[in-house]
């Protein structure tokens, strides 16, 4: 089992602070049991059960830093991976931004483990994926998806006292559900931290309805529509954005966020260089981030073990925090804002933004529209110019036409060029948010949206 | 691993990339020591075929892997990251019940190897209960014990990590005393030795090395700021690919614009320096239609998503649908014979065999001897890509040889191969397809792209972009990129230079599947030229 307890972990990882002979140490234990099943052509195609941990140690010579790892825990091995870290230390060059070891913090509480989906079964997988197919089939549609569940754990530890650590469960699922002519196509998404809340049958049922619904669809002239956006069509846009109000690009001149002096005017010395506490969006603004938020909790510390807590990064519109580096906050004289650790690698997985929403019914949505546009999800995302935010896609597996106040035909999917700057100074109206992709986003109904050409992609 | 979040750790704008790093960080020392021996991988693949047939499969492969990445980061004058991965292990494969079935493991213990024959056994039985389509396998003939290695020079493993930094080092500084405010350097060296058997008696040993060095550099201006990327190519090559030799360097009207088979990042860092000066004091393009002359550092990728992803069998068929979708090049039109997919200039060809390329190997994942074939002949679409379990869809017996892992420990599955369009039997230059041109774009480099789930609509940024009026380049111009319809672009073009304008543009880690996988592969093209295309302006004003 790759799994250790929060016993177990700091066991090991003291073992291996304690044959450190740099002048600092940090380690990072992670480890998963995974499970998937996938299908096609409503059959299962492929089924596959994936167990590792992995213990990366950072040595630390002055301003040299090495990284080992090893998936292996015997003493040899713990004195390997160190002494392999202590090696590549001393042979790369001093980081004159290495920051040095936190010491220990306390940690709020959080929830994120349940037991239902950390005993979901292969036979559990099969009778989801059946869930989903069998309806299909029954319809002549055909369906194909993917479900993926893990227990994870992470662990953080260093030679100055700091050790951190978070146990979690997750399941996702989405299905793509077409007609037999391949004239319709609808589309689901699910993600749960507690797999008793995953119903597939109930999911495939909304791409169902999608796929039969979107049959012969209409062409209709590009231009500036007003948009009903199901979340799984802004959460992408959002967590682009997100990824751009880093501080040190704002400060650097490269980012959206950054502040210049008007056409004309000379730099002054010690004037603002970053957009932080301007208002920059519609006032109903709202999107933060909390470990602690039931419906999508995340580790309660940053990957250099700080703690992390709630921290809202727009709000009413305004710029309340830019997501910096401890080495730049200290640089710059700002406030250190982490964002929580999502995992081990490079990359580690999608980040929770937690959006506010409103009181509207997707119901009441098409109810008060004259003329729009109803988009189910949003693909192929690429950004055009970082200094607008200018992005490019398509529309996506059910596009509508709304005509007043409620949904009259399909229509052919479209291209968009927009920039999540101007959806969100062109809010109409809010749903509740919900879940989507670990992060909690609501329903936004957005005046002028632009397409730019049409599509006769299904 | 997604392109998203690569882009999120440079803090900047990188095209056309897919990443996924498994494995252990290990020594400088060890990520050269001697590789596993032959004798030995044979035996355990034995074990593994043997303990396979016992269980009851129809037919096995095995595939033992040590799989090396080393990889070094340098922002402007920095080191931020020097990176080395190792993983090592064994995947079987096999055929039970007219099913697939797959396990691995990193225990090399003949008891381990043993075991995931029998895990790979048992998961076919109980997959077999859902098969409505047992698997019909492509016969291949075994070839015995035979081994194969990319072509390097210089393995760039063994090179110091010392040598790699300067590099970076002397890159960085070249952007940054040339016009660049801030840029990204990196290395990323993969080594893949892995050994293949199957119960059709092969057992074949390849040591394989791939190499790509891009850059990001940022210009900051009073109005705004501007980025411009590398025109370097990844390549399956060594650290030779690095030594800069003048003569593979391509110019255009006296300025460098591209790289064949040897690639001078310092010069090319340099250049970036100069061209984002010029990017930022540079207009604002006109919309409307114009003719394009795509380079084909640029085309590649149009080629790689227009024509690449289309002609994937696995994806006209829907087994994609939940995740990069189908495909607009479905069976009757390949079957009629008659399909236009492009004007009767076009001949778009398949392999894993061009010398330099990302994809080029001796043999393929499950044991297929490598080949080119023609997808496009004549303008008309005649073929797909296609693998062992899958050239009976399209009444074929012998399988494309494009079959491909990430590592041991993922199942193999149908990649695309090299996909390329075949230059001008006239070798003409760049130029000469440029003096023809009264009203046109000529793009450079790879930028922004995007392309519907059916391949149909696509719109395609780039990295630099000159106005081309009477035959001659005037300026450079800025906020380009085009949108057009797969079948109507390739049917405009109109014109191609010849072979010593080919190069071979790439992409390194190309994502397909669920869970996801990456590969690399090339493309190679000459500068093309395309009639009458749609250009927009990328330009707006917001907040």
């Amino acid at each position: 089992m790759a799994i250790f307890t929060q016993t177990k972990a700091r066991e090991l990882l003291s073992k291996v602070i304690a044959l450190s002979k740099a002048d600092e140490c940090e380690c990072n234990l992670d480890g998963s049991n995974a499970g998937n099943i996938r299908y096609a052509r409503n059959t299962v195609s492929t089924s596959g059960e994936v167990s590792d941990v992995t213990l990366a140690v950072q040595s630390c010579f002055g301003k040299r830093s090495g990284t080992a790892t090893i998936n292996e825990f015997d003493d040899a091995s713990l004195e390997k991976v160190v002494r392999r870290s202590e090696e590549l230390a001393r042979l790369a060059p001093e980081n004159p931004e290495h920051m040095p070891n936190l010491g220990p913090a306390d940690y709020s509480k959080v929830k994120a483990r349940f037991d239902s989906t950390a005993s979901v079964t292969p036979e559990d997988r099969a009778a989801a994926a059946e869930a989903s197919i069998v309806p299909s089939r029954e319809n002549k549609l055909i369906a194909s998806g993917y479900l993926n569940d893990a227990e994870s754990f992470s662990a953080l530890m260093n030679s100055s006292g700091m050790f951190a650590y978070h146990l979690s469960t997750d399941i996702n699922f989405t299905a793509t559900i077409r007609t037999e002519d391949g004239t319709g196509s609808g589309w689901v998404s699910r993600d749960f931290n507690d797999s008793s809340k995953m119903d597939t049958k109930e999911a495939s049922a909304v791409a169902m309805k999608k796929a039969m619904g979107s049959r012969e669809a209409k062409e209709m002239e590009p231009g500036k529509y007003t948009v009903i956006m199901e979340p799984a069509a802004t959460v992408q846009l959002l967590a682009n954005m997100f990824g751009n109000m880093n501080q040190r690009g704002a400060d650097e001149g490269r980012s959206f966020l950054s502040k210049k002096p008007a056409e004309g005017e000379e730099p002054v010395e010690g004037a603002p260089t970053n957009r932080l506490g301007d208002k920059m969006f519609d006032e109903r603004v709202t999107i933060y981030s909390d470990p602690t938020n039931p419906d999508c909790p995340t580790a309660p510390f940053a990957a250099d073990g700080h703690p992390v807590g709630m921290t809202k990064w727009i709000d009413k519109g305004v710029i309340a925090a830019m997501p910096n580096t401890r080495f730049w906050a200290e640089k710059t004289g700002a406030n250190y804002y982490p964002t929580a650790y999502t995992g081990p690698g490079l990359f580690g997985g999608n980040q929770q933004l937690i959006m506010e929403g409103g009181d509207q019914s997707l119901e009441d949505m098409i109810k008060d529209t004259r003329r729009g546009v109803l988009v189910t999800r949003l693909w192929y995302i690429r950004q055009l110019d970082p200094q607008t935010l200018l992005y490019t896609g398509l529309t996506r597996d059910g596009t509508f036409y709304i005509e007043n106040g409620e949904i009259k035909y399909p229509i052919k999917n479209f291209r968009f060029n927009e920039s999540p700057i101007v959806m969100l100074n062109n809010i109409e109206a809010m749903g509740k948010p919900v879940r989507i992709n670990g992060s909690m986003i609501p329903t936004m109904k957005i005046r002028d949206f632009t397409f730019s050409s049409l599509s006769d992609a299904v | 691993m997604d392109r998203r979040k690569f882009i999120e750790l440079t803090g900047i704008g990188m095209g056309g990339l897919m990443i996924a790093l498994p494995g252990s960080y290990i020594s400088a020392a060890e990520l050269t020591a001697n590789p596993m021996e032959v004798a030995f991988k044979k035996k355990m693949a034995d074990i593994a075929l043997n303990a396979a047939k016992s269980k009851g499969a129809s037919y096995a492969d095995v595939r033992i892997g040590r799989y090396l990445n080393q990889f070094i980061t340098a922002q402007e004058k920095r080191v931020s990251n020097v990176v080395n991965t190792e993983s090592a292990g064994i995947g079987v494969r096999v055929i039970a019940n007219g099913t697939w079935g797959f396990a691995a493991t990193s225990d090399m213990s003949p008891d381990s190897i043993a075991k995931a024959a029998q895990r790979a056994v048992e998961v076919a039985k109980a997959n077999s209960k859902f098969q409505t389509e047992p698997v019909q396998l492509a016969p291949v003939t075994g070839v015995g014990e035979v081994a194969w290695k990319t072509p390097i020079v210089k393995n760039a493993m063994e090179i110091l990590i010392k040598d790699k930094v300067d590099l970076l080092m002397e890159v960085n500084n070249a952007a940054m005393d040339n016009g660049a405010n801030y840029i990204t350097s990196v290395l990323f060296l993969v080594n893949e030795q892995k050994y293949f058997a199957s119960t059709d008696g092969s057992y074949i040993d390849q040591d394989i090395h791939r190499l790509w060095a891009p850059f990001f550099a940022t210009a900051v201006g009073a109005a705004g700021f501007k980025q411009r990327t590398g025109l370097g190519n990844p390549v399956g090559m060594g650290f030779e690919y690095l030594d800069g030799d003048p003569s593979e360097q391509i110019s255009i009207q006296g300025a460098n614009v591209g790289y064949r088979y040897s690639y001078d990042m310092v010069q090319d860092a340099k250049d970036a320096g100069q061209q984002l000066q010029a990017k930022l004091k540079a207009r604002s393009v006109e919309p409307g239609k114009y003719d394009l002359v795509l380079d084909p550092h640029h085309l590649m990728l149009t080629i790689h998503e227009s024509v690449g992803h289309p002609l994937e069998l696995d994806r006209v068929l829907g087994y994609e649908a939940n995740f990069a979708g189908t495909s607009f090049a479905t069976l009757d039109k390949w079957r009629s014979g008659t399909f236009n997919y492009g004007s009767d200039i076009v001949n778009l060809f398949a392999d894993k065999t061009q010398k330099h390329s990302l994809g080029y190997v001796g043999y393929d994942d499950e044991g297929v001897k490598t080949k080119e074939w023609d997808l496009v002949k004549d303008g008309i679409l005649v073929n797909y890509q296609a693998i062992r379990d899958q050239v009976h869809i399209i009444d074929q017996k012998e399988s494309h040889g494009c079959c491909y892992s990430q590592s041991w420990s993922d199942v193999q599955f149908q990649r695309m191969p090299n996909v390329s369009l075949r230059p001008n039997k006239q070798d003409l230059s760049a130029d000469d397809i440029i003096k023809d041109v009264e009203n046109g774009i000529y793009i450079v480099g790879r930028g922004s792209f995007s392309i519907d789930q059916q391949r149909y609509n696509f719109q395609f940024g780039g990295q630099l972009f000159y106005e081309i009026k009477d035959g001659k380049i005037t300026e450079q111009i800025e906020d380009v990129a085009y949108q057009s319809n797969t079948q109507e672009f390739w049917n405009s073009c109109t014109q191609f230079a010849g072979q010593s304008d080919y190069r071979l543009g790439g992409s390194f880690f190309d994502g397909k599947g669920q869970p996801p996988q990456v590969s690399a592969v090339s493309h190679g093209c000459p500068t093309t030229r395309f009639n009458n295309i749609n250009v927009i302006n990328t330009a707006r004003k917001v907040g």
